[in-house]
């Protein structure tokens, strides 16, 4: 009743599907298979995130090293915390590095760019659940339009 | 009814109905074992419905069927399968498997019931197939069979568990007059070489009345003689007659109940 | 008609719709609650597998890469307007995984696989051979619908998938070696915007809710088939329409649940 045939093409039909799986899973979502031990977080604080989200990349430089993994809301401050995980093979940054939220293009997607501070024998290594405190929030674009009609307006004065 | 023999199925104050159409109302008949009872009527009297009821597949309003000592619609799913193995169907239309060649088919229950041996299963199915003269056609597909080969096949099916009891379901109905006799004579001999107990369900006079041991002929809801073949011919029942013979018209009407013909016609009903 | 009968109407078929889902209710249950014997209905549903899955493939495999192609043109017709041509990834992929994906699967395999269970179990029916399956005590809920129910539970997600990872790859053709978008920046934007859970989890889920109703749906309307050639196509084209619909409305249902807040 069941042929040789038939199981081999079954098999191979079961195979593609798994292979589509795969593919989705690893080419598609891009999920990352290794484990929360080669990850550090740290927090920082910002006074605005803009359009920033949850899985928005962190950037040195233009490199990926992690990715924003929650935003919450400080309740003393009522300011916006954001918490990433870094790779740690980018385990070297100094204490004195700074965060702003940057735009990829005009309309583009907002991301944290990771800018390196100094270094000298004083100064540790950002570590596991440290905080930076040099942040720079995100240009709203409404703001700056709101400051260059007023400056406009107060020259013409 | 013969005495002598033990009966095999007894039926007791059978009714049964579709929606608001009576197709039985109460029907006691005994079929004895070993023997082939054949069971005439005109078309459309439900004849296929009682081997139904027989075999479980539908539940009577009112009455009992007994297989052996064991009502059929009393006991549970897994009693009812016990007894279904030990009868089997041969349905108008043959019934075979579709999609598998005609071994499988004649295999088929022996896989599933048996538990023998793949090469054991391989000697009854040829023995079988044999028996009814498709060894040839073991490995063909149903549709490329004729009609007549498809029941053959169908029979062969039917008698591969060894059952006791064989129904059959109009075995005659559309077959050329060859295939005709070569299933008369198969049904014949096989119940008198496996000592099975056999009951045909025809319309086809002739052919019923030389097997048969013994005849049930139902008509309006019942049962309304029942005899040896040699009996029957020569009762006086006009309706019997009627139906022996073939006569168009007599106590069986030619005409469906309805209202009177010129007034229907004229548009004077209300 | 009097008001009454009117009212009487409506009751008899609310009586009737619910006595088909109860009917339809246990069946499936009938089907798949006991417990499979392996040896023998493994290759009972390899042999479905075949039939419902593998037959499916090719008109799945083409009608995803010619549907992600479709997409990736318009898309990017679009999206050049806005000088964010880069986006036409995710929005392939998104669009494919979250909707596409499953849904035309589903409707193609209703299509497909759906009618012709539908016609071969109808078929079966008009044949007796389901009642001689009976009369030879084997169950015919065991013996024909728990395999093909089975065989369309496991085959419609793969089905589902193969579509999305071929439509997406169709985009990719038409974006990247057509139209010339970067492919760096079309993987790269597309990995960053598809998540695990929200997107592949999600379509996962709801093609294995689009594949239980859609054979459900084809396996009763065979085996409650009227047995006869009319009854047949009757029933083959009732289950086309009703899942088709069944499938379309669940979507928007599950949509709702998932991305909806």
């Amino acid at each position: 009743m069941v042929t040789r045939k038939i199981e081999i093409l079954v098999g191979l039909f079961l195979l593609s599907g798994l292979a589509a799986f795969l593919v989705l899973v690893f080419n598609v979502a891009n999920v990352d298979v290794k484990t929360g031990q080669s990850q550090y977080t740290l927090y920082a604080k910002f006074s605005n995130i803009g359009g920033l989200k949850v899985r928005s990349p962190v950037k040195v430089g233009g490199v990926v090293v992690g990715r924003v993994k929650a935003i919450t809301l400080d309740e003393q401050s009522l300011l916006p915390v954001v918490e990433m995980t870094i790779d740690t093979q980018y385990n070297q940054f100094p204490e004195t590095s700074s965060l702003s939220i940057l735009t990829s293009g005009l309309l583009g997607e907002q991301f944290l760019g990771l800018t390196p501070g100094f270094y000298d024998e004083d100064i540790a290594m950002l570590v596991d659940g440290d905080r930076i405190d040099d942040t720079h929030s995100a240009l709203v674009l409404e703001d700056l339009i709101g400051q260059f009609l007023y400056s406009v307006k107060s020259k013409d004065d | 009814m013969t005495t002598s023999s033990q009966a095999l199925i007894t039926v007791q104050n059978l009714a049964f109905s579709r929606g608001n159409h009576v197709i039985y109302d109460d029907v006691s008949l005994s079929i004895p074992k070993g023997q082939v009872t054949a069971i005439m009527g005109p078309s459309g009297i439900g004849k296929t419905t009682l081997l139904k009821l027989i075999g479980g597949q539908l539940t009577p309003d009112a009455g009992q069927i007994h297989f052996d000592g064991v009502d059929v619609h009393q006991c549970s799913r897994s009693d009812l399968f016990k007894l279904r193995k030990r009868m089997s169907m041969l349905f108008q239309s043959g019934a075979l498997f579709t999609d598998m060649n005609v071994f499988d088919n004649v295999a088929f229950a022996l896989r599933e019931h048996s538990g023998l041996p793949e090469q054991i299963i391989r000697t009854i199915v040829l023995m079988k197939l044999e028996a009814v003269g498709l060894r040839g056609a073991a490995q063909m597909m149903p549709n490329e069979l004729s009609g007549g080969m498809q029941r053959r096949a169908a029979l062969a099916r039917a008698i591969a568990l060894e059952p006791e009891l064989v129904l059959y379901d109009e075995p005659f109905a559309g077959q050329d007059p060859i295939s005709m006799g070569v299933l008369v004579k198969l049904i014949r001999e096989l119940s008198d070489a496996l000592n099975l107990t056999s009951v045909v369900v025809s319309h086809d006079v002739q052919e019923v009345l030389s097997i048969a041991d013994y005849v049930y002929v139902l008509a309006d809801k019942r049962v309304v003689a029942h005899g040896t073949p040699q009996a029957l011919r020569l009762a006086d029942n006009p309706q019997l007659q009627q139906f022996i013979s073939g006569a168009p018209d007599g106590p069986v009407p030619f005409h469906f109940p309805a209202q009177d013909y010129r007034k229907e016609m004229l548009g004077e009903l209300d | 008609m009097s008001l009454i009968d009117h009212i009487a109407n409506l009751g008899r078929n609310a009586i009737a719709l619910v006595a088909g889902f109860g009917r339809a209710g246990l069946m499936l249950w009938g089907a798949i609650a006991r417990v499979p014997n392996l040896a023998k209905g493994t290759p009972l549903l390899i042999r479905q597998l075949y039939v419902v899955g593998v037959q499916s493939m090719v008109i799945i495999l083409v009608s995803g890469l010619f549907i992600g192609m479709v997409l990736a043109l318009q898309g990017y017709n679009i999206l050049v307007g806005f000088g964010t041509e880069d986006s036409l990834g995710p929005m392939v992929a998104l669009s494919l995984l979250r909707e596409l994906g499953p849904v035309v699967t589903a409707l193609l395999f209703a299509g497909r696989a759906g009618s012709a269970l539908t016609a071969e179990i109808g078929l079966m029916k008009s044949t007796e051979q389901l009642s001689s399956l009976e009369m030879m005590a084997v169950d015919p809920l065991r013996q024909i619908i728990a395999p093909r129910f089975w065989a369309g539970v496991i085959s419609l997600p793969l089905l589902a998938l193969m579509f999305t990872a071929v439509g997406i790859y169709g985009g990719h053709l038409v974006g990247v070696e057509w139209k010339g978008i970067d492919s760096g920046s079309f993987w790269s934007i597309l990995q960053s915007s598809v998540e695990w859970r929200q997107d592949i989890v999600n379509c996962l889920i709801k093609s294995t809710v689009f594949a239980v109703v859609v054979t459900w749906i084809a396996l009763y309307r065979g085996y409650q088939v009227i047995p006869n050639p009319e009854g047949i196509s009757k029933a083959t084209t009732q289950t086309v329409v009703q899942s088709s619909l069944a499938v379309l409305a669940l979507d928007f249902l599950l949509t709702a649940m998932m991305f909806g807040s």
